[in-house]
């Protein structure tokens, strides 16, 4: 009997084995894995597993199964047919979306202005962006209190233009939710799109305005497509957590706009009912991996790396 | 790359204007003599004054500097550790663990945050460990922390040069030598980047904190939401304003750090 020759694999100058590898994997990576998957990925599924779970008379989680926490999150309450909480998420389905079209309205200019620059001012540029992103978003959100209040001079001027009534302050309300949220991710947007911007091959695009294209057409055929990876990957980095988001809808929308968010911290805080907190957190968890796999398609067919690959 | 046109500038600039907007007004209001917003009365120090009589506020200080320091540290540690591993060796699955360690990049931060109230609380209650507070804050931390410092410590790595580790194993150097004596120097400003950027995190970071801390323990951040519902006070805004510099002190530093490393020819 001859035994099978070991396999080698020679990896940075060392020699290893398949197991050798393995090994070393669990020295490096292995802790790290460990303590992400115990402290995160595992109560992740405890959340999904509360969420079929009932509510006890005293705030506790009971464990006698139910989809009432589901049925209640459709709008079939026990008071019958409430349309609550599918106006709750789709208004945070919105507010996502819109905000990620604000981002993208505002973001193309940016990135276009950014990748247009030359060498050093392009860094200064790129650096006055991750600024913001960096600073605490908290202080950012209340920030926009100040700047919206009744006697500031945004206000004056807007009541000036006949844009608002003289008078009124600008928040709570929807604009000020939409310009809290602007401020928030314009970054998240603007940093992915320009590395597919500071990439584009223009000469695509003048073949194209040679070859008799308009304006419009050569950025919808020639210079769109190829940006398209960096620009999903910045739709989602957006999306996801704006509509997550809950302390910018808390500090400037007011009481009338809860979102996913305000309604899980309810439910997790002042309400007590963590099953069904947990039943509305797993539907928000849906969105994101749904986000997640519409990316990596379009990406996929856009000839740009995967969602995960990009960056880990 | 085409020049910008001037509509791109005007654009660009309003822009620019609309993100350091809320920044400045924090920062010119925290040395505003009046009391409550509004016109200007006078140049002051007096909010910062008062932040250095306060004993919540310096305590919530202190808790926030020891949960971002120890945190970074642990996470830093961990991450850069599997930013190598998962760049040098090959294991079965991995490619699936590389795109679950992305999850906390993605995630929504509240959605993180109950995950982990629930998990501290059932083991509260099977196990007896984990009361909420510090040490539970700082678990948290880590977990999304871990994540940021691999991503960059990883992008070092794949834009190293093989041949330097190749030339130390083959000059007899083990694992251990060659990492800490070759890779490690050369990824340092990367793992140094990755732990600012921890620290900024931590820093940033309300919604988790508000959610897995416990009685007793408050945060820099968890104090500003308390006090923004109240009505926001001349001294939040000194406060926020010290925090705005130290971010932009975590912001900044990594950048000049990968500056200069590119500059002395380093890839």
């Amino acid at each position: 009997m001859r035994r099978p020759p070991r396999t080698f694999e020679i990896r940075f100058g060392e020699q290893l084995t398949r197991a050798g590898q393995i090994a070393r994997s669990l020295v490096t990576s292995g802790p790290a894995i460990g303590w992400v998957t115990i402290l995160l990925l595992v109560p992740l599924a405890g959340v999904m597993f509360t969420s079929v779970l009932s509510r006890g008379p005293y705030g506790e989680i009971s464990p006698v199964l139910t989809l009432g926490n589901y049925k209640r999150l459709a709008g079939f309450g026990l008071l019958g047919f409430d349309p609550q909480y599918p106006v709750i998420i789709l208004r945070s389905l919105l507010l996502g979306a819109g905000t990620t079209v604000v981002c993208l309205l505002a973001g193309f200019p940016l990135a276009f202005f950014i990748a247009g620059l030359p060498g050093r001012a392009r860094q200064v540029a790129l650096t006055l962006v991750v600024i913001p992103f960096w600073t605490n978003l908290l202080i950012r959100t209340y920030a926009w209190q100040l700047l919206l209040a009744p006697d500031s001079w945004i206000t004056r001027l807007a009541a000036a233009l006949g844009l608002a009534e003289e008078g009124m302050p600008l928040y709570p309300g929807p604009f000020a939710v939409y310009l809290g949220m602007l401020c928030a991710y314009l970054p998240f947007l603007v940093l992915p799109l320009y590395t597919s911007v500071e990439k584009i091959d223009w000469s695509i695009a003048e073949a194209a305005a040679d070859l008799g294209a308009d304006g419009p057409r050569v950025f919808l055929h020639a210079v769109l497509p190829q940006v398209t990876p960096g620009m999903v990957a910045g739709m989602i980095l957006v999306f996801i957590p704006a509509t997550g988001q809950f302390v910018i809808p808390d500090l400037l929308g007011g009481a009338k706009t809860v979102m996913l968010g305000n309604a899980i911290q309810q439910q997790y805080g002042a309400s007590r009912d963590w099953p069904f907190g947990a039943a509305i957190t797993f539907v928000g968890m849906v969105v994101v991996l749904g986000g997640l796999l519409v990316q990596q398609r379009v990406a996929r067919r856009g000839g740009g790396p995967e969602a995960g690959e990009g960056l880990l | 790359m085409r020049r910008a046109s001037w509509p791109l500038w005007l654009a660009s600039g309003l822009l620019y204007a609309f993100l350091y907007a809320p920044i400045v007004v924090v920062i010119v209001f925290s040395f505003n003599a009046a009391r409550h917003g509004g016109p200007w009365r006078g140049f002051t120090w007096q909010w910062y004054a008062t932040l250095l009589d306060n004993a919540e506020k310096l305590a919530a200080a202190r808790n926030t500097l020891v949960l971002g320091t120890i945190s970074t540290a642990v996470s830093t540690v961990l991450g850069t550790m599997l930013g190598y591993g998962l760049s040098r060796y090959d294991f079965p699955g991995k490619r699936l663990f590389a795109f679950l360690m992305y999850i906390p990049v993605v995630i929504p931060d509240i959605v993180m945050a109950v995950a982990m109230l629930t998990f501290y609380s059932l083991a509260r209650q099977w196990l007896g460990l984990f009361e909420l507070g510090m040490t539970t804050m700082v678990l948290a931390h880590v977990t999304f922390q871990i994540p940021f410092v691999a991503i960059v410590v990883r992008s070092r790595m794949v834009g190293m040069d093989p041949s330097i580790e190749e030339a130390a194993h083959d000059l007899g150097a083990s694992s251990w030598q060659a990492f800490t004596r070759v890779t490690l120097p050369l990824i340092l400003p990367a793992v140094v980047a990755g732990a600012l950027l921890a620290f900024t995190l931590s820093l940033d970071d309300f919604v988790v904190s508000f959610f897995t801390t416990g009685p007793g323990a408050s945060t820099l951040p968890i104090l500003i939401y308390a006090s923004v519902k109240r009505g926001v006070t001349p001294d939040i805004n000194a406060l926020s304003s010290l925090i705005i510099l130290a971010s932009v002190i975590g912001a900044v530093v990594p950048m000049l750090l990968q500056r200069t490393s590119r500059s002395r020819g380093e890839p």
